[in-house]
């Protein structure tokens, strides 16, 4: 315990326990704060009231089962989660995936960028006091998750991404609901950023607040809008392209100030990037062909395949029943997660389930610079630095 | 990869590609030594540790394997450092003062695990909660847990 000096002598520090139930952590992060008077000298942040074990359990099922499993890890970026996961099943047993699903993973998983950036930016702005963001963010991500409920079935644990391509071919129409909401949404933004970009008080609520250097920022194994918003152009779509984005064109947006007003313009430039993404992927995408790969033994074959072909009905039986076996090995698989790098790093052992699965994610290791950003600034500005990280606890849990 | 070598041939134990990726199996004793190496030289620059986990071989000898993920953001090329530890004696030093972001890596490591990281600064419980018993990831440990 350090002292502080005060007007009637030396004094111990107050400290204040906040959360794990507290609206502004998002979920349930506790942060043990030592203040001197509203100056925080010192931010411990206490994790683990989410863990559910999900690594362990992915240990005692097979590759397949697992999918269901990450949908839970971010559940703001569902598709993302099951992307990082089938990428790396799919470099263990070295497969390729037709580039109609690649072209559809990359559509999908850009509206979750741009559905989870929406819901940071409402909860951000709910934060700091700003209501009227909030509704209007969700307002339009709803939107979003209606599509994902059309072609997946489900709004938020979708599990549509599958070892091999996607669960079902997607149903007609769903481009041009796509479109319908794409086209709407530059302008919605715009709304955003007329509340917010110059608003006074947003602006004395995130500027200089939650400073990070590049320097400390790298150190911390920081990334994502993070990491960007410090000036260091990483972004594993264009370092490390994966599912086909060296095919698309748009920028890393990257600022230099590195405080919570940066982190701000990085990911509201991100979504219009996205949305840039999102309609090459539609011009892309052909209306007609595989959205799985065709590897007996290891992709299911079609349900016409099985109905009427005695092989496709034996593959259809071993790999629901027992799985597939990859070679023995390990890889690690990263990709860009509305977050930062979120990894996959899979261990096989030559049996049909995994060995260990380890999912590098990235509010985990984002919340580690937590203390970093909020020590020797007030109290209120450390509501700023939580909500900037923008953390989901499933993810730093799991 | 050639450059560690003629650094130092005795810290290269074993080299593994597998799909694309290269593993460099390192003496445990070397650990830090390689790390400081590694992230510094210039024309390496493996400044970004992207992940750090392990894997248990029980009942296999030697148990543990630490997997170190590394990144270099100058020369966008990854890099998978391994530490094979034995199951009676699970200690490492800690890279912590080479990757600061290494601190919650380890403590995760440690929590679930139970292999020890010399040298770091905060070695507690992280996910479970500080009276657990036993290590969730091993493989002696069961699914459901003990009743």
């Amino acid at each position: 315990m350090t002292t502080i000096e005060t007007a009637a002598g030396p004094a111990e520090p107050m400290v204040l326990n906040m959360g794990p139930q507290h609206p502004s952590t998002h979920g349930v992060l506790r942060v043990i704060l030592e203040l001197d008077g509203e100056t925080v000298l010192k931010a411990k942040p206490v994790i683990g009231y989410l863990h559910t074990g999900i690594e362990k359990s992915c240990e005692s099922k097979t590759y397949s089962q697992c999918i269901t499993l990450t949908d839970r890890i971010d559940y703001l970026a569902p598709l993302s989660n099951n992307l990082a996961f089938c990428l790396a099943a799919e470099k263990l047993i070295s497969i390729e995936v037709p580039k109609r699903a690649q072209y559809i993973r990359v559509l999908l998983t850009e509206l979750t960028r741009v559905a989870s950036h929406l819901v940071w930016l409402g909860t951000h702005a709910i934060d700091l006091g700003a209501m009227s963001v909030f509704l209007y963010c969700f307002r339009e991500r709803e939107e979003i998750l209606k599509i994902f409920e059309y072609v997946a079935g489900q709004r938020m644990m979708t599990s549509y991404f599958r070892i091999g391509g996607l669960a079902l071919e997607p149903p007609p129409g769903w481009i041009e609901r796509v479109k319908r909401v794409i086209d709407l949404m530059p302008g919605h933004i715009d709304q955003y950023e007329q509340l917010l970009t110059e608003n006074r008080i947003w602006i004395a609520r995130t500027k200089g607040i939650g400073y990070l250097s590049a320097k400390d920022a790298i150190a911390m194994g920081v990334s994502g809008p993070l990491l960007r918003a410090s000036g260091v152009p990483y972004d594993i779509r264009k370092v490390f392209p994966y599912s086909s984005y060296d095919e698309f064109e748009f920028e890393i947006k990257t600022a230099t100030e590195g405080d919570s007003y940066a982190r701000y313009q990085v990911r509201v430039a991100e979504m219009r990037e996205s949305l840039k993404i999102i309609r090459q992927a539609i011009d892309k995408i052909p209306p007609e062909g595989p959205f799985r790969a065709d590897v007996p033994g290891i992709i299911p074959p079609s349900r016409e395949e099985m109905k009427t072909s005695i092989e496709g009905l034996i593959y259809h039986f071993k790999i629901f029943t027992e799985g597939f076996a990859p070679p023995p090995g390990e890889v690690y698989q990263a990709i860009e997660s509305p977050r930062g790098e979120l990894g996959v790093f899979m261990a096989s052992d030559g049996s049909p389930k995994p060995y260990r699965v380890k999912f590098r994610t990235p509010s985990f290791v984002n919340l580690q610079s937590l203390p970093k950003l909020c020590e020797g600034r007030l109290i209120a500005d450390a509501v700023t630095c939580i909500g900037t990280t923008d953390i989901v606890l499933g993810e730093v849990d799991r | 990869m050639q450059a560690l070598r003629n650094w130092d041939p005795q810290v290269v134990a074993e080299v593994i590609d597998f799909r694309g990726e290269t593993t460099v199996v390192v003496p445990r004793q070397h650990l830090v030594r390689v790390s400081e190496y590694l992230a510094g030289q210039p024309g390496l620059l493996f400044s970004f540790l992207s992940d750090l986990t392990a894997v248990d071989r029980f009942p296999l000898e030697p148990r543990f394997e630490l997997n170190y993920q590394l990144l270099s953001l100058d020369r966008k090329e990854r890099l998978r450092l391994r530490v094979r530890l034995p199951g009676a004696e699970p200690v490492v030093a800690s890279v912590s003062p080479v990757w600061p972001t290494a601190n919650w890596h380890e403590r995760e490591t440690f929590d679930l695990f139970g292999i020890r990281f010399e040298g770091h600064p905060d070695l507690t419980r992280i996910l479970m909660p500080d009276d657990w018993e036993g290590y969730p990831l091993r493989k002696d440990y069961p699914v459901e847990g003990y009743r």
